[in-house]
């Protein structure tokens, strides 16, 4: 058997589920990531364009009105939503975008649920000079209408999916076969600590700019680190990103929160750690994870009313915290996030991500049964612009 | 001999491929008998999954009408073993994505497909990194009589291609790609148990005009390290094209225009008998 340079699993999760025709592709992206990792010309470039083309790093913002009003934890807000493209999406894609100039590729192809993954693909694309094609469910491109003009207008081509459930699991589908067939001059671009090894793996380490920035602002800010932190869970990359930051430290308390949607017991959700009746350990677009399927191992339909969120596999590592108890996953209901996105707007004057809102729904449940002195930090992954219409909707429906 | 290594007697053979359960379980159970009899060698059997990531559009279509119609793998085990029944005797391999059979069971998955007849799997989303968990559940060699035979596994691969053979009942089917580095396709061409499964383009499976350039090149790289028969699919969907192929591989795979055939006809199958026959007359 060959061996991989990093660790392909996190546990029993992760590995290389893929045809063979792209095994050597990820086996050249993973030669790219380690040497690019230890050279130092590759890190100062990153670093830089974090900083001047990003805006890294993005502030930390303390709810002062929302903690207030609830009465416990100090609840802080990592202000991803602040980031260039307005989400955490933009580290990951500008460092694979980055990859890719040294692999000597040319064009990228990606997948976007929310469409904040295929804006960032396109920008760092556009940046770079790179071709881009996007994937979207025509379901999502129905309901994230803003983004497919914002991914056109940095010159990306939006393939509309209308394969499966139309969502995001199916323009990774298609992403997937456009790559093996262009494989030897396209990347994947994935957007979330998802797919095959070495994915979840380069996204997290693109995404820990979030936990390391966090907690050297909250030491500073707070003088001491968080007691829990509180990260939405789609595939997990703003997860991840933020969880990287404070793993080693035993006192802080990770949370991953899963779209509950119509709530866990209507089964329109995606909760894989939280239905145990469909959630169970499974193979799907290349990696081993919890995966929502039914009994004959089909994969199951989703629902959320946030379009990243609305995906029926975790990232693997994900899987892996999870099992070893370093970090706990629960759930927010459509009803819950849209609640805590109006919170946040009225307490705060931000409009955070219905992504994001499901990471603040949990903070509005832990809050008030917290003492004063107790530290909440909230990864706000993403701004809210884009989930406009789908508010406005839904808000005139209830 | 098994089944598997008589069906490479006459070289090139005709391998189809077609799902159980499209267009309805009853007709595709039909159609792969009337493939059967009218010149396939060996037909790959489809297992559908919701999300065939290797598959073009005519095959996604396929098994998505498939599991609508309420396709599940143990259906199509059974379907498997009803073709049995009706004297089908050339090898059936079965082709399927990882997570049903994970689903399933892995270990009973094997027994029960090999219980019911199956002679091999193909899975796509298995690449040698991850086989070893499926390839430990593969039942020793053949052994006449009864449940027994499933009592030991193969673990380890033995030395010769003629060993590997009498070693497991049904062996895992190893693909390789083009983009297969020379050590990659060493190390699986080296391992292959039945045959080869050798993609023969950059992919999704579906229809091409033309075949793939240096095909034949491919073919003699894979050979210098198996004695393996070495099979082409992709693309392939003329009898043209598969007497083309058929002068190079030891084996001829047809998938998305086997399933375009019948399952756009109105009598499917007629129109099995029909395309096996072209087929098989083009590879005499």
């Amino acid at each position: 058997m060959t061996t991989t340079l990093l660790s392909s699993k996190f546990g029993p999760y992760g590995g290389q589920f893929v045809p063979e025709t792209l095994m050597p592709a990820l086996i050249e992206l993973e030669e790219a990531f380690v040497s690019a990792r230890a050279d130092v010309k590759f890190q100062k470039e990153f670093n830089k364009l974090m900083a001047s083309f990003v805006g890294r790093p993005t502030p930390l913002t303390y709810a002062k009105r929302l903690s207030e009003k609830l009465g416990g934890a100090q609840i802080y807000l990592k202000r991803e939503d602040l980031a260039h493209t307005g989400a955490h999406k933009i580290n990951n894609a500008l460092g694979q975008a980055l990859l890719v100039k040294r692999m000597g590729k040319r064009r990228i192809v990606a997948e976007t649920g929310a469409g904040q993954h295929g804006v960032a693909s396109a920008t760092a694309a556009a940046l770079l000079g790179l071709d881009c094609v996007v994937y979207m469910g025509v379901v999502d491109i129905a309901r994230q209408e803003p983004n497919v003009f914002r991914m056109k207008l940095l010159g990306a081509e939006v393939r509309p999916v209308t394969s499966g459930t139309q969502t995001l699991k199916d323009a990774i589908n298609e992403a997937i076969r456009d790559w093996v067939t262009n494989v030897r001059d396209t990347h994947y671009l994935l957007g979330s600590a998802l797919g095959p090894h070495p994915y979840p793996t380069i996204v997290r380490e693109f995404q820990s700019v979030i936990g390391m920035e966090a907690r050297e602002q909250i030491l500073m800010e707070v003088g001491r680190l968080p007691d829990t932190v509180i990260a939405c869970v789609g595939g997990g990359s703003n997860a991840i990103g933020v969880f990287s930051g404070f793993v080693n430290d035993e006192s802080v308390e990770l949370i991953g929160v899963e779209a509950g949607g119509s709530g866990i017991e209507s089964g329109k959700h995606a909760a894989r750690f939280g239905d145990p009746s469909k959630g169970r350990v499974g193979v799907i677009h290349g990696t081993r994870t919890y995966v929502l399927q039914d009994e004959d191992g089909q994969i199951a339909e989703t629902h959320s009313v946030s379009a990243g969120l609305d995906y029926a596999a975790v990232g693997p590592e994900h899987a892996f915290l999870r099992d070893t108890e370093r970090a706990f996953y629960t759930s927010a209901t459509d009803e819950e996030a849209l609640s805590a996105f109006q919170t946040l707007c009225h307490t705060e004057g931000i409009i955070p991500a219905l992504e994001s809102s499901h990471a603040v729904a949990e903070a509005l449940k832990r809050a008030p049964k917290m003492r004063k002195d107790q530290v909440i930090l909230v990864n706000l992954s993403g701004r809210g612009d884009k989930d406009l219409n789908t508010v406005i909707k839904e808000l005139s429906e209830r | 001999m098994n089944r598997l290594e008589s069906a490479f007697a006459n070289k090139p053979i005709f391998m189809p491929y077609f799902p159980l359960g499209y267009p309805d379980l009853e007709t595709s159970v039909d159609a792969i008998e009337a493939l059967a009899q009218n010149g396939a060698d060996l037909i790959e059997v489809g297992l559908s999954f919701s999300d065939p990531l290797a598959d073009g559009p005519m095959i996604q279509q396929a098994t998505q009408i498939a599991l609508e119609k309420g396709i599940t793998v143990r259906k199509s085990l059974k379907a498997v073993k009803e073709l049995r029944r009706r004297g089908v005797e050339i090898p059936l391999i079965l082709m399927g994505y990882y997570n049903p059979m994970l689903a399933y069971g892995l270990e009973k998955f094997v027994h029960d497909a090999t219980e019911a007849g199956a002679d091999g799997f193909i899975i796509p989303d298995l690449p040698m990194e991850e086989a070893e968990e499926f390839q430990s559940m593969l039942i020793a060699g053949r052994v006449d009589g009864d449940g027994s035979r499933y009592a030991t596994n193969a673990t380890q691969s033995p030395p010769s291609y003629r060993d590997q053979m009498n070693a497991v009942e049904a062996p895992l089917i190893r693909m390789l790609a083009p983009t297969s580095s020379p050590e990659r396709m060493e190390m699986i061409a080296r391992n292959a148990q039945g045959f080869i499964y050798l993609v023969s383009v950059t992919g999704i499976t579906g229809e091409r005009k033309s075949l793939a350039e240096g095909l034949g090149g491919l073919i003699a790289q894979v050979r210098e390290h198996t004695s393996a028969p070495v099979c082409v699919g992709f693309g392939i969907s003329t009898p043209e094209q598969a007497r083309e192929v058929g002068r190079l591989a030891d084996g001829v795979i047809v998938g998305s225009a086997c399933v375009k055939a019948i399952g756009g006809s109105e009598n499917p199958v007629e129109a099995a008998r029909e395309f096996a026959r072209s087929f098989a007359d083009a590879l005499k």
